[in-house]
């Protein structure tokens, strides 16, 4: 058996390295680097309902190992994502895709969940309730307990795939809000978004970003990810894909150590198109050197 | 793919302005107007690439001039000829050159004149004739005037203090020569390109916008236009005239 398989609900992956929602946009423009296809799997542009243009620019910014971005959620709508991106992804992808779903509304969450259930190239949905960009619902539902769990347990009825919930770090006790997530019935805690964070330029004396405020990533935010993912691992029986700052094989083990069964790669994808390729190409030898015979056994070993 | 380039020379040309030539395996077309993206030293202080737009181009050697505007072109200005460094190009959609027009104009601003060099180098391989005119702020500030006079076409050079040339901006080259054209390829500040698709003159303009991958995929320099978004970096950075919302 290949010894960087790992398997999440619905998916067998090849290897456990995913590009993060909204750092590979639908993919297909990344397979004029690399064939795609060596990926475990890879998490699809934040797909909201409705077409949204998303913040004014500046949305980037950066910052010490790290950078602040706030898109907000621009993409191209639901209808479009499943008719248009997916079938160009279709053409250069033959595994199955994460479809990350953000919304506004209850009812805008479990319209584009059905909607996008209906692709047979989607292999699990994920919740995006951890946008730190968007006014109206996105984090606003991540950081709420309850909110959380209805919006989880609605969404679950709406679709036949498996719900991976996508969690916010910006809140007091991100093992609660796992914890209710998976009481209503989420299949796999993604984790984490960005951190909320802003720079100032000298000279205007304005915030950088338009938007004022936007989530931080990178290799700043990897110390944060891996106890937060420890954390939960401990509280919940579900799966952990975990994120934040994950730039070479080294990370993808410290991350798995922390309780992660795969992980996703984002900002690395932003400096390199090729990072998610040297990774995987990386991880054999990494593995060599800690003596481990296949990635499976490490996930959570730091709790043993 | 390997991105690695061997610095030629990095030189101080104006008043915080540099211009380094590197060399490797270029294979690509490089067309004027495009960019490359810059890895700022290894590791990860410096995360991300800094675009710059490519001045000139011969076989595997490239030129770039920039400003330092922060810590990263800092870093960058102090790399010597003989060091190796990390670039992704060509990136982005550069000017598409217009064979009809017979009066047409190159107008740069400041840090934006660059990548109007290599433009001006094939337009007059195409025997196109053109007029150009750059604007600085101050006499410093001032670089490629002679370049650009070498290669035989008519420059107009403007400084904002008075300190050389005509007094003012670009628009105040025009209007106080009464210049005449019916075509134009800009780069400069925003202020100047949003002037010259007031004058609602058909042309091609280069943007910039602060960007996170400069490939398009993040969506971080996006802008709105009469007829979708663009991605800066993509479908960027030059954009037609036509297309252009204006900001009034």
């Amino acid at each position: 058996m290949n010894r960087l398989s790992v398997k999440l609900p619905n998916l067998d992956l090849d290897n456990p390295i995913i590009p993060a929602s909204g750092t590979f946009g639908f993919g297909y423009e990344f397979s004029e680097y690399y064939d795609i296809n060596i990926l475990g799997s890879f998490s699809f542009k934040g797909t909201t309902l409705e077409k949204r243009f998303g913040n004014k620019t500046p949305r980037i910014a950066e910052t010490y190992a790290g950078m602040l971005n706030s898109i907000g959620l621009q993409n191209p709508g639901v209808h479009d994502v499943l008719n248009v991106e997916l079938v160009k992804l279709k053409e250069v992808f033959s595994k199955k895709v994460i479809a990350n779903i953000g919304g506004s509304t209850f009812e805008d969450y479990i319209e584009a969940v059905t909607i996008i259930s209906q692709s047979d190239i989607v292999g699990a949905i994920e919740l995006n309730i951890s946008c730190p960009n968007v006014n109206a619902g996105g984090m606003v539902f991540g950081t709420n307990k309850d909110i959380a769990f209805k919006l989880t347990k609605a969404v679950k009825r709406h679709t036949h795939l498996p719900v991976y919930v996508k969690l916010s770090p910006n809140v007091t006790n991100i093992v609660e809000i796992a914890k209710e997530v998976e009481r209503a019935g989420a299949d796999a805690i993604s984790m984490i978004n960005t951190l909320v964070g802003m720079r100032i330029d000298l000279k205007t004396g304005k915030p950088i970003l338009a938007n004022n405020y936007g989530g931080l990533s990178g290799p700043a935010i990897k110390s944060v990810a891996l106890k937060m993912v420890h954390q939960v691992y401990q509280a919940v029986n579900i799966p952990i894909i975990g994120m934040g700052g994950i730039m070479n094989a080294n990370d993808v083990l410290e991350m798995m150590y922390a309780g992660a069964t795969a992980v996703q790669i984002g900002t690395a994808n932003l400096i390199d198109p090729l990072a998610c390729k040297n990774i995987i190409e990386e991880l054999p030898s990494v593995l060599d050197k800690y003596g481990i015979k296949n990635i499976r056994e490490i996930i959570g070993r730091a709790h043993l | 793919m390997n991105n690695k380039y061997l610095i030629i020379s990095n030189d101080l040309i104006a008043k915080d302005t540099y211009k380094l030539i590197f060399k490797g395996d270029i294979q690509k077309n490089i067309l004027p107007g495009q960019f490359i993206n810059i890895k700022i030293e290894d590791g990860y202080k410096f995360l991300l690439r800094r675009p710059i737009s490519i001045c000139d181009h011969n076989g595997n050697y490239i030129t770039i001039i920039y400003k330092i505007l922060g810590e990263g072109t800092e870093v960058l200005s102090k790399m010597k000829a003989g060091e190796i460094i990390d670039i992704l190009l060509p990136l982005g959609n550069g000017f598409t050159i217009m064979t009809e027009p017979n009066k047409q104009l190159l107008i740069g601003g400041g840090v934006g004149i660059p990548p109007l060099y290599l433009l001006a180098s094939k337009m007059i391989e195409q025997r196109i004739d053109f007029k150009v005119i750059l604007g600085f702020n101050t006499f410093e500030d001032i670089f490629l005037v002679e370049e650009f006079k070498a290669l035989g076409v008519e420059v107009f050079v403007s400084t904002m203090d008075n300190s050389f040339g005509i007094k003012g901006n670009v628009m105040d080259v025009i209007k106080q020569l009464n210049i005449d054209y019916d075509y134009y390829y800009s780069c400069g500040p925003a202020k100047m390109l949003n002037n010259l698709v007031k004058t609602k003159i058909l042309g091609q303009l280069s943007f910039e916008e602060r960007m996170g991958c400069g490939f398009g995929a993040c969506m971080g320099c996006t802008c709105k236009t009469k007829t979708s978004s663009k991605r800066i970096c993509k479908e960027g950075p030059v954009l037609e005239s036509s297309e252009v919302l204006v900001d009034e």
